[in-house]
């Protein structure tokens, strides 16, 4: 019998685990689940061109129907995995099949955080996970006048971006002092802030939503201190918890998502996980390091990859160069690598024509780039990151110096992961 | 309706009908044609819908504009004079004869 290959979980990292695998040489069965009834699609559009109108429907999905035929992936729609017997090696879906599996993987990402406050499950409120919550979403703007977008990071910001250009007035409530305050450098943060009140949307920092109120003509959102937003529509983005019922229940490694190695090997030899739900002591953080899940396509694509070798039986730790970007009005930001810990930082371009890059270095090395509309500084800054290359703060201060030639003298080194 | 052609790795061609306003980028996902990856779906952030334009290739392109231009200099295979990014490459409804290579590699 060739090893049968299940994956729970039809996004990104399901997908491309699928399509790795087959490509690689696996030459059994592979049954992609997913518990939605569409075909796996792009989610970064559902914040932003969806939301607008710019970005049909029918362009989401991540690859044509022929696609799973060509590649034998049997993709199933529509079902959900109950649990997993680890000692039978089956899962047990919602209409009581079970599937026999030699190889499983975890796929399964993420759901929102909800919003916990009085009145939180009101109509009017709305959240940015999934197609079903864009399609609302979306019916919801056509008649909305004000909105009101409860988290200041990137699903928040975007959401207010594009509701901003869809004409409803918009307040951000953040409870921290700073917008992506956990995800982006205070520099970054004051720049973003800037664009949206340049945009016309109030920010109110430092704030926390205590509850929501029915009133007549929609909604009064209070928040804590005492301020009461009336508003017809309520964006909720504050986060997202990994979707870990699964591993846990059958007794894997879990502590804050399914704990993975380097190769994407859970606890259990025969499983594998990868994407939003994995957690993983990555491999830029100092030894010791606690496990830490990275939300973004380039992460589940990345991840992904490796799983499938590690399914194939071979060792390719995931090596890859974080990435991310998010646009925002006419703000391209694109991000490589990670800044936590930054000791030190260099500007290159222009901030008051709102294009140019940010170099962080930890301990004198290069760690991370931010780029605003600078997206050649974003692809040389990670090659660079792949390469290890050093780079000091004065070369990037040096007016005179060319990111690019300095870049390619290490021409020919692969970069980012394999396809 | 244009046709695009897609030269794959293995040198066979493909030959697409593409709607106008439709990128070369989206005509490949939607049709299969293997190569192309487009892990950013289109908006400029991953240079991973790279594309050579064939000298056999008879379509009037305009030229990168300079994001592309820039975002090109990520490609992972060759940068050449005729690289393009598919996804910056939309399909016009007058547009004929247009011949795109896939490169060797795209991540």
């Amino acid at each position: 019998m060739k090893p049968r290959l299940v994956i729970v979980g039809a996004s990104y990292a399901g997908l491309q685990l699928a399509a790795s695998a087959r490509g690689s040489g696996h030459d059994g069965d592979i049954v992609l689940i997913g518990d939605e009834p569409h075909a796996p699609y792009q989610r970064p559009p559902l914040s932003k061109g969806f939301l607008t109108g710019s970005f049909a429907e029918e362009r989401l999905p991540l690859r044509s129907p022929a696609f799973y035929g060509e590649m034998q992936i049997q993709w199933m729609p529509s079902t959900r995995a109950l649990r997993i017997d680890r000692e039978r090696k089956e899962i047990e879906l919602h209409d009581g099949a079970r599937l026999a599996y030699d190889h499983l993987a975890l796929t399964t990402g993420a759901r929102v955080r909800k919003l916990d406050c009085k009145g939180a499950s009101h109509d009017a409120v709305h959240y940015l996970r999934d197609l079903r919550d864009a399609r609302r979403l979306v019916e919801r703007t056509q008649t909305a006048r004000r909105a009101v977008v409860v988290g200041g990071g990137y699903i928040g910001l975007e959401a207010a971006a594009s509701l901003r250009q869809k004409g409803i007035d918009v307040t951000v409530v953040e409870t921290e002092a700073r917008v992506l305050a956990r995800v982006a450098s205070p520099s970054i943060s004051v720049i973003m802030q800037r664009a949206h009140t340049r945009h016309g949307v109030s920010l109110a920092l430092g704030r926390k939503v205590v509850a929501i109120h029915d009133v007549a003509d929609g909604v009064a959102v209070e928040l804590d201190d005492g301020a009461r937003l009336s508003c017809d529509l309520v964006v909720v983005g504050i986060g997202v918890l990994p979707n870990t019922e699964l591993a846990a229940g059958c007794g894997l490694d879990v502590a804050g998502g399914i704990v993975v190695d380097a190769c994407a090997r859970t606890s259990d030899p025969s499983i594998v996980a990868a994407g939003d739900c994995a957690a993983f002591v990555p491999y830029w953080a100092p030894a010791g390091s606690a496990a830490c899940r990275i939300e973004s396509v380039q992460n589940a694509n990345d991840m992904a990859r490796t799983a499938a070798a590690s399914v194939l039986g071979r060792s390719e730790p995931y090596r890859a160069v974080p990435w991310f970007w998010s646009d925002q009005y006419d703000l391209k930001l694109q991000m490589a690598g990670v800044n936590t810990g930054f000791t030190d930082f260099a500007v290159r371009g222009s901030i008051d024509e709102g294009k140019f890059s940010l170099f962080y270095f930890r301990d004198d090395r290069l760690v991370a780039v931010d780029s605003i509309n600078r997206p050649q500084d974003h692809m040389l800054a990670r090659k660079l990151l792949s390469t290890g290359t050093r780079l000091s703060v004065e070369d990037v201060n040096d007016p005179g110096f060319d990111l690019k030639a300095f870049a390619n003298r290490d021409a020919g080194v692969a970069h980012g992961a394999a396809s | 309706m244009p046709i695009v052609t897609y030269i794959l790795r293995d040198g066979k061609r493909t030959e697409i009908e593409v709607p106008a306003g439709t990128s070369v980028m989206e005509a490949a996902i939607h049709n299969n044609v293997r190569g192309i990856e487009a892990e950013c779906g289109g908006c400029l952030s991953c240079a991973t819908c790279h594309v050579y334009i064939d000298p056999s290739s008879t379509a009037e392109l305009s030229a990168p504009d300079d994001a592309e231009e820039e975002l090109l200099e990520g490609v992972a295979a060759e940068r050449r004079p005729e690289s393009r990014l598919s996804c910056q490459l939309v399909v016009a409804s007058t547009m004929s004869g247009l011949v795109v290579r896939i490169p060797e590699k795209q991540g």
